[in-house]
């Protein structure tokens, strides 16, 4: 019965992660992205991994303040999803901006600090991709756990990457940096709490 | 006057259909329709909620001009559409679509431009004077944008040396200071730092005397044949084509003669990042981005990106480079 619930839920999840590519279609199709819907494009996917990746990280507060543990099976498909849209935002940038020109992308990312934020973002996602099976998380052990603690350095070089790509201040970089900041901040009040925990519940034990 | 009202009204009425067809052929711009293939009926629902937003007040009237042929440059242009909608103009929004859709309401007529400061004879002339002062020339230069995007359009205007001449500027003046309407009624960037992106305004630029008398620099009231649309700046805006962009400042209303170099809008929003100068030159990046190539954007697709390498003084060095002879264009960028 969970189980089936579950799948339900996970392809509703997926389908939600494939929407926006139909949409995308749809708008440009519509001339929505505008005159020349280049540079429309490469934020729309930078902006759609940035929400996948606020999304991965809301789940595990999700299943802790909706007492459903089970909620955490979902982490992986969304993390995937984020780092799928991450490649789609890179290949417009490098298909679309700079005309499929390698070696620009390459001196550019050297030369410029917001596109070295942005591609040390996707290096880290590319690694805990890439280690996301099973197969992985055995074979690392303890060192799994440490890797993929990496997302929490996407967390903060992604959107200083969008703070820094655009030409004057904006409002929406700093809505997703806010939030990624308080996901941020609840996993460090969540281990500040149980390093230092309150005299009564710590009881005669103690902590560990 | 009346006449000129119903042209207006005639020209709104008609305006849906030409943007239909203005739509079609961006669509196929894009590469995104084969040609003869019709459009999904889910894709033409969305081309009808169009008609009511860009062009339905482009009663852009054509404006006589003569073509020079030293300024016919043989380069592809940039559709007109694309020109039409692809505008940084933050008066009207921060989104290259948005002055297209928002800045359609601007009153442009009539409109008053005032020449003072250091000057014999202050003037003040409408623009309408203007055009019938002044024989407009079709130039077509390079346009590149800071953003590393350029585009390729045919201006109608007029050298600014000659409204220069007229004012009589003192021998004491050595700038020019150009100012943009203050309205934030009308220019909702203005009044809202969120929408007008957190610059100081009236939006002001200047230029060296010099650089203000050069032939390059035109008053354009026009593009492709017809008056300037709201989104370019009409009804009146500076073109300095060796500059970047941001440097031609759209619906002017003051052209002052000064003594010392004035403010500049972009330069005090970032001085680091944009100088007064402001001069194309691949070889001085911003801190941001490379200087060194540019986006094309031409009459190809979607399908068909350009990148081309950026050329110093965006292509003008022979006509222009004379004028910063022993200047270290680094440290002035």
């Amino acid at each position: 019965m969970v189980l089936e619930r579950m799948k339900a839920i996970k392809l509703l999840l997926h389908l939600m992660c494939l929407a926006p590519l139909g949409w995308a279609w749809l708008h440009l199709v519509q001339g929505g992205f505008g005159a020349d819907p280049v540079k429309e494009l490469i934020h729309f996917g930078g902006r759609t991994t940035l929400q996948l990746l606020i999304l991965t990280l809301s789940v595990s507060p999700l299943a802790r303040g909706l007492h459903k543990p089970e909620l955490i099976r979902v982490r992986r498909l969304l993390g995937l999803w984020c780092f799928a849209w991450a490649c789609g935002h890179v290949t417009a940038y490098l298909l679309l901006e700079l005309a499929g020109d390698g070696w620009l992308l390459l001196s550019e990312i050297l030369r410029r600090p917001n596109l070295l934020l942005g591609a040390m973002a996707w290096l880290i996602l590319l690694s805990l991709a890439l280690t996301s099976n099973r197969w992985s998380q055995r074979r690392l052990g303890r060192a799994w756990q440490r890797l993929h603690w990496g997302v929490y350095a996407v967390a903060i070089l992604a959107p200083w990457h969008y703070l820094w790509s655009v030409k004057s201040l904006s409002p929406e970089p700093w809505i997703y940096a806010g939030l990624l900041a308080g996901l941020l901040l609840w996993r460090v009040w969540r281990r500040w709490r149980r390093l230092n925990p309150a005299p009564c519940a710590a009881g005669p034990a103690g902590r560990r | 006057m009346a006449l000129t009202d119903r042209d207006h009204r005639l020209r709104a009425q008609v305006t849906p259909e030409a943007l239909f067809h203005d739509r079609r052929r961006v669509l196929k711009a894009l590469g995104l329709l084969g040609a003869g293939a019709s459009l999904s009926p889910l894709a033409q629902a969305g081309l009808l909620d169009l008609f009511s937003t860009p062009a339905k007040a482009d009663g852009r009237l054509p404006l006589p001009h003569a073509k020079p042929a030293a300024y016919q440059a043989a380069l592809p242009l940039t559709p007109e559409e694309k020109v039409l909608g692809y505008n940084n103009y933050y008066e009207f929004g921060m989104g290259k679509g948005d002055p297209a859709k928002q800045a359609q309401g601007l009153v442009t007529e009539p409109w008053s431009l005032t020449i003072d400061g250091l000057v014999a004879k202050p003037l003040t002339l409408t623009v309408a004077e203007l055009g019938q002062r002044f024989a407009l020339e079709e130039r077509i230069y390079r346009l590149r944008c800071v953003e590393a995007w350029s585009m390729v359009i045919p201006w109608l205007g007029f050298e600014l040396n000659q409204l220069l001449a007229l004012v009589e500027p003192l021998p004491t003046a050595r700038y020019v200071a150009f100012e943009t309407l203050y309205d934030p009624k009308q220019m909702p960037g203005q009044a809202s730092s969120r929408i007008g992106g957190g610059l100081v305004y009236p939006y002001v630029e200047g230029l060296r005397l010099d650089e203000a008398r050069h032939p390059l620099t035109l008053l354009a009231l026009g593009l492709y044949g017809k008056q300037l649309a709201p989104q370019n700046g009409a009804p009146l805006r500076l073109v300095v084509p060796w500059k970047y962009g941001f440097k031609s400042i759209k619906a002017i209303v003051r052209i002052r003669l000064v003594a010392s170099q004035p403010p500049t809008t972009w330069s005090q929003a970032a001085p680091n990042e944009y100088g007064f100068y402001a001069n194309v030159n691949p070889a001085v990046d911003h801190p941001r981005w490379s200087q060194a190539s540019e986006r094309v954007i031409g009459p190809g697709g979607l399908l068909d990106i350009r990148r081309q390498p950026t050329l110093p003084f965006n292509g003008y060095a022979d006509e222009v480079a004379e004028l910063y002879q022993g200047m270290d264009l680094r440290q002035w960028f």
